[in-house]
């Protein structure tokens, strides 16, 4: 394995959308055998790097070379030709074919007419054996847990004879015995020849895994370090460029009224507890951050407080009311506000003119309707006044919502909730997809509002963003609130050690 | 029914797995609602109930369903929703009925379901290329049809020889059909074999006559297309799970974007899965033509589409459920063509199961189900000991009323393709 | 100004598009049929541009429009009532029932004519609404099936029930039907209001009152749907269902409360040829008015201005092609049109909605300088 020409080489790789340039001038060398990182935040660039990679959109410049050899890729097909293969991060898995039907896809094994099964088992427990991956290949893919799933995804590439793996933030998904599992996974990979593209913004877990690690940054790669060269900080700032944009205030002013407490809030779906005796307080004017690794209750959490959940045990109280029999609207009408953690999925309708946008959660509002009649010039009034005072660049009132950039939405939204004076604000991922200017402003916004006496819970995937807003940190881990953090101390370490569970296990 | 699913499923299929393998059960159940049937017919003295005469009749009624279903079938396990079978089916009448008389049988046969094809393409490439709503598509297709081939009456049939407006004159030559040697009474190179199954039935015996009379029903006089329609069904099944192609139809109904990650032509999947769609809706209305008419009637399809449908639903968008499905409705339809008694015999036949239903649930100790359906089953008992006979809307309802219970009461077992319906675009995932 | 840009844009083009190609093809058919489209079409509009057709078009463009409400109430919500028909078909042969079962003062004979009518659609469409919310079974496949179950329900109710009886009906052999709705529950026509502009129509057509109905209907859904805090819970669940939620919108009181105003409204449709000419249920009253009116609301996009257009197109279509018999031209080319214009249209709309979106986005990202965010228009309209 001295071969001199990298397994893969991308040289000056372009590629621009309508407005943005979403990978600029790349250059990255990824050699035989090695387990290679792709860093960096969120929008830097590196899932449209990989799809180019993978055959699923051509570059507008630059040349992809493989051992040395300059190709072109027209679509996946081509790509899996060549030996690369791509473990998504949104399993691309049909729930309910097998994992064998899964696997052999695109690539099946036939004997005349017929897919030959036979073969297709046999090479499947093959590749499972030699590299330590048991799967039934029988089972229909709705019954595995997600550790099993991603194995079926490695396998499927392997069945195709990969012998480069891209994984995209696969670890995003995964519990902390499940991240530990893949590693293993991974080294028996590499060990046997494979090559391992890693992509995250887990700066541990990729100092922990790689052989080297390359840096993008706005659509650039910025370098290509080994991560014994590094620390964790200097690799932050190699992402977010000159230095770490911490989000600092601090000047705790939390009021004595206590806004909302949640008393052993348990909720069951099916056989599952999904958010489990959760004892929660906030008061007025005080950050509230909730961290935790996603899919660990705090969607529950939050709808729980909005009402779209039903309790199976437990009260909320809402100032000095008992408000867990409340419908939504009723919770919203009492001043709860809530910034979605997907826009498009829960806070806009898209296609409508911003100005009726404004209803949305508001359409009791006493100022905006005249008992069930709507009022649609002073939706409009207020939208003006969202637009101006919260700096929403827009042409106007009357354009839909969805031509309006991410950054704007959210400051929108933001605008959209805080005019209506509620007493407490939810916020989930509130910067998450926007752009490094928005999303300063986002967090002023935020702070703005606690400013003012709110009380706001704060749910996000990003630490520093916690660390930096809240003035308690509560830690969420399988629908349990397992610790209580003060965020002037606590480092991002000590906060991944808590959200995966690690730091239980340490403590005697 | 307060009972969870979760309570439910378990223990239901541990108990079935300990019966034995599923085709055996399947066997099991098939004889003990046979015995059911055959005890009603002994009690009500409706010889119609099981004759071969009826289940000949059911096999003609159920092959349309059952194309038609499916039909739906293939374009929904590629994950297009088709409520456009019924239009698709009225091209197959029509285009059948127009070529089976100016070419002959089967070249009706073949125009039937290249017409019906059309239609499918017509779907595919609205909802396939230009994104439109599947539902709105079939409604308009459904439209579309009618009004072409009332068009195309008016222009092509009123100037043949018997034909008019709304029908066409009749098809000329025959299908042709077997009966099954020494079974049905078949002939063998002239020789007119011994008709063994004609005999069983004749002699009344419980259980064994009624077996023989439906198996004889089918096996004898047996159209070629119904030959082809039954082969269609194991063939689909092979067709869809086991080979390549097939597998990669159904991928694209269960989640397109993985399909298309792994370098399958999605559109081209849904393209065919629907065309085929229409394909068999087509030659599901060509069997009309031919083997139920003998010519071209506008309106004959009678919803027939729809109930081809309501048929996959009930199969659990599987072939073998499909055809099942079809046959139940193809056999309600029968006897009240043939007999009001028998349909009257239904009523108690509905209330014996039921009360092997309380049985079944009583065992496993499950009172409140237990209850519901003892009243269920004392209801059926009445009506049948009141009345003397059962409406004909109300047999002509029954296919609906059948598919919303199960709707309404299986849908934790029913398993539609997870992208069944929905809109895909190349290139949008993640 | 952009807004009516855009309205233009979206709401004519399509339609007119649509309109012309369903023309062009149905020319074809024409001339490969070996008649000429241009007499054809030149003689439909000479004729259905009389008074007379005038009027009858009016006459058939009612119940169409109705029934396009019903549809249009549920697709605003995202739910697809494909089952008018089978609500408008029960709820006319009971409302026709009712109606010839009792006599009361006239403006109460009708009205009452009417709440029976609006309570059977309403009740028959909202099981639909009821087995989706608490057996999660979609309202396509429930409608359909409801659609065949009322049929066949509303046929045994017809004739076990409601069917006047020979002794009573006088002798000889005659259609089925049921008895006739007293004077005092018929609806009076306007004939009056076209004498007053000094028109004469002809003896035995008479103008619909029933128009006005249709008309208050028309603006009431206009209203309620665009002016009202429940059409907005309504629009923003059709929009985006989870956003709704989340603004307090009570789904499943929703989906049944849309589900039983759509069938309200859908048991209107029959009551137009019911009060206003029939006077009573026949076995040959007219079926088919509930598929029409989704390819109205279709036409229409769901606006009470488009929709009623679109039902007087659809009107006058089937008008003036009863010239072309004369013509020796089949008449029948006119449901050509009807079928091509209906699936075209929503192409039509489609394409266009693309073409509108993208220039939207690439308007507002000129202002904003930065890149729009909004998903592709296939996933917004999920």
């Amino acid at each position: 394995m001295t071969d001199s020409a990298p397994a893969i080489e991308l040289q000056g790789i372009t590629k621009r959308f309508p407005g943005v340039i979403a990978n600029e001038d790349v250059t990255l060398d990824i050699r035989r055998g090695e387990v290679h990182a792709i860093v960096g935040e969120n929008g830097a660039g590196k899932s449209t790097l990989m799809k180019i990679l993978y055959g699923m959109q051509p570059p507008d410049e630059g040349t992809i070379r493989l051992d040395g050899a300059e190709v072109e890729f027209r679509s996946p097909k081509d790509a899996i030709a060549a030996g690369i293969g791509m473990v998504h991060q949104h399993f691309m898995l049909a729930e309910q074919l097998t994992v064998l039907e899964n696997v052999i896809l695109g690539s099946e094994p036939t004997t005349g007419p017929r897919i030959d099964l036979r073969q297709a088992r046999r090479r499947i427990q093959e590749l499972g054996d030699r590299y330590g991956m048991d799967v039934d290949p029988d089972v229909l893919l709705e019954e595995l847990e997600v550790g099993q799933r991603q194995r079926v995804e490695i396998i499927k590439v392997l069945f195709r004879g990969a012998e480069i793996l891209i994984l995209d933030e696969p670890t995003a998904v995964l519990v902390p015995q499940e991240v530990e599992e893949l590693f293993k996974n991974i080294r028996e990979l590499t060990e046997q020849g494979e090559t391992v593209v890693f992509i995250s913004h887990k700066l541990d877990e990729v100092l922990e895994i790689a052989d080297r690690i390359t840096v993008m940054r706005q659509g650039r790669t910025v370098a290509t370090v080994a991560p014994d060269e590094v620390t964790s900080r200097e690799l932050a700032e190699l992402m977010v460029g000159s230095e770490l944009p911490t989000p600092d205030t601090r000047q705790t002013q939390a009021g004595e009224h206590v806004v909302l407490s949640l008393e052993g809030a348990t909720v069951r779906e099916g056989p599952r507890t999904t958010l489990d005796a959760v004892d929660l307080t906030l008061r007025e004017g005080e950050i509230v951050g909730v961290a935790g690794v996603e899919g660990n209750g705090q969607a529950v959490l939050i709808d729980v407080i909005l009402g779209l959940k039903e309790l199976a045990e437990g009260r909320v109280r809402y100032g000095d009311q008992d408000i867990t029999d409340w419908a939504t609207r009723r919770r919203r009408e009492a001043g709860i506000a809530y910034i979605p953690e997907d826009r498009h999925h829960e806070g806009l309708l898209l296609p409508q003119p911003l100005w009726e946008n404004t209803f949305l959660g508001h359409q009791t509002d006493p100022e905006l309707t005249r008992g069930q009649w709507l009022r649609p010039d002073a939706a409009r009034r207020r939208t003006e006044t969202i637009i101006q005072r919260y700096d929403v660049r827009t042409p106007g009132v009357d354009v839909a919502a969805h031509a309006l950039s991410g950054g704007n939405q959210q400051k929108y939204i933001i605008g959209r909730e805080m005019v209506a004076e509620p007493a407490l604000l939810i916020a989930a991922h509130p910067t998450r997809g926007i752009d490094v200017g928005a999303q300063a402003a986002v967090w002023d916004l935020i702070r703005q509002a606690r400013d003012d006496g709110l009380a706001v819970l704060l749910v996000s995937a990003d630490l520093d963003e916690l660390i930096g807003l809240s003035d308690r940190l509560s830690v969420i881990l399988r629908g349990r609130l397992v610790a209580e953090l003060d965020p002037s101390v606590v480092t991002p370490e000590e906060l991944g050690a808590h959200m995966t569970g690690a730091a239980v296990e340490d403590s005697p | 029914m307060s009972v969870s699913p979760d309570a439910v499923s378990p223990p239901r299929r541990s108990l079935l797995d300990r019966l034995g393998p599923r085709w055996a059960v399947l066997l099991l159940g098939a004889a003990v609602v046979l015995a059911i049937l055959s005890t009603v017919r002994l009690i009500t003295d409706s010889q119609a109930l099981t004759s071969s005469g009826t289940a000949a009749a059911a096999l003609r009624l159920a092959v349309p369903i059952g194309l038609a279903g499916l039909g739906g079938l293939y374009s929904e396990r590629a994950g297009v929703v088709n409520i456009g079978l019924e239009g698709m089916m009225i091209l197959g009448t029509w285009f059948g009925g127009w070529a089976g008389f100016e070419f002959g049988v089967w070249w009706g046969v073949a125009f039937g379901v290249l017409g019906g094809a059309l239609g499918g393409l017509l779907h595919s490439i609205a909802t396939v290329n230009f994104g439109v709503d599947h539902i709105v598509s079939g409604v308009a297709i459904n439209i579309l049809a009618a009004g072409v081939t009332r068009f195309l009456s008016v222009v092509v049939l009123t100037d043949l020889p018997g034909g008019g407006a709304t029908q066409s004159p009749s098809v000329t030559g025959d299908i042709g059909s077997a009966s099954v040697p020494v079974l049905a009474g078949g002939d063998i190179f002239g020789w007119r074999s011994p008709d063994v199954l004609g005999a069983i039935e004749d002699s009344g015996v419980f259980f064994f006559a009624d077996l023989a009379g439906l198996l004889r029903g089918v096996l004898g006089g047996l159209s070629w297309l119904a030959v082809i329609a039954l082969a269609l069904v194991p063939f689909t099944w092979w067709f869809l799970w086991r080979t390549p192609i097939g597998l990669r139809l159904r991928s694209v109904g269960e989640n397109p974007y993985a399909a298309e990650s792994l370098g399958v032509r999605v559109y081209t999947m849904k393209h065919l899965g629907v065309i085929v769609s229409g394909a068999l809706a087509g030659l599901g209305g060509v069997f009309l033509v031919v083997e139920s008419a003998g010519i071209y009637k506008e309106g004959q399809t009678a919803g027939r589409g729809f109930i081809g449908l309501a048929a996959m639903i009930f199969g659990n968008w599987k072939p073998t459920g499909t055809a099942m499905g079809a046959g139940v409705f193809g056999f309600a339809d029968a006897l009240q063509l043939r007999s009001n008694d028998a349909v009257h015999g239904l009523l108690l036949f509905i209330a014996l199961l039921a009360a092997l239903g309380v049985f079944g649930f009583l065992i496993r100790r499950r009172l409140t189900p237990a209850g519901i359906m003892a009243l269920m089953g004392g209801g059926f008992l009445l009506w049948f000991l009141q009345t003397d006979s059962v409406p004909n809307e109300f047999i002509a309802m029954t296919p609906y009323v059948v598919t919303l219970l199960v709707l309404a009461f299986a849908t934790q077992r029913l398993r539609m393709p997870a992208a069944d319906g929905l809109q895909y675009r190349k290139g949008e995932s993640g | 100004m952009s807004k009516w840009r855009r309205l233009l844009l979206v709401n004519l083009t399509a339609p007119v598009a649509a309109l012309v190609f369903a023309f062009a093809v149905s020319s074809i058919a024409l001339l490969i049929s070996g008649n000429s489209p241009i007499t054809a079409f030149a003689r439909m509009w000479e004729f259905g541009t009389r008074l007379d057709s005038i009027v009858s078009m009016v006459n058939k463009a009612v119940p169409l429009y109705l029934s396009a409400l019903a549809v249009a109430i549920g697709f605003k919500m995202g739910l697809f009532n494909i089952g008018v028909e089978g609500q408008y078909r029960l709820a006319a042969v009971v409302a026709a029932a009712a109606g010839a079962a009792v006599t009361l003062p006239a403006p109460l004979h009708i009205l009452l004519i009417i709440a029976v009518a609006m309570a059977v659609g309403g009740v028959w469409s909202g099981i639909a609404g009821l087995l989706k919310v608490t057996r999660g079974v979609h309202e396509v496949i429930s409608t359909i099936m409801l659609n065949f179950i009322a049929f066949n329900l509303g046929a045994y109710l017809f004739s076990n029930y409601f069917r006047e009886r020979a002794e009573e009906g006088g002798a000889g052999v005659q259609i089925p039907k049921t008895p006739e709705i007293p004077e005092s529950g018929r609806f009076p026509s306007l004939n009056p209001l076209v004498e007053a502009f000094g028109f004469e129509l002809r003896p035995g057509l008479s103008l619909q009152g029933f128009v006005i109905i249709a008309i208050i209907v028309g603006i009431l859904y206009w209203l309620v749907v665009n002016r009202t805090r429940f059409g907005f819970d309504l629009r923003a669940s059709g929009i985006n269902a989870p956003a709704a939620q989340a603004s307090g919108v009570n789904a499943k009181r929703m989906v049944v409360r849309a589900m039983v105003l759509s069938g309200a409204v859908a048991g209107l449709v029959g009551l137009s040829p019911l009060l206003g000419f029939f006077y009573r249920y026949t076995l040959d009253f007219e079926t088919g008015l509930g598929f029409t009116g989704i390819a109205v609301a279709l036409l229409g996009r769901n606006h009470p201005a488009g929709m009623a257009l679109g039902a007087l197109l659809f009107g006058f279509l089937s008008r003036s092609s009863q010239i072309l018999d004369l013509e020796g031209i089949p008449p029948e080319v006119v449901v050509i049109v009807q079928g091509v214009v209906v699936l075209s249209v929503v192409v039509a709309y489609e394409v266009v909605e693309r073409m509108v979106r993208r220039q939207e986005a690439r308007a507002a990202s000129q202002v904003m300088g930065d890149q729009p965010q909004g998903p592709a228009p296939a996933e917004a309209a999920t």
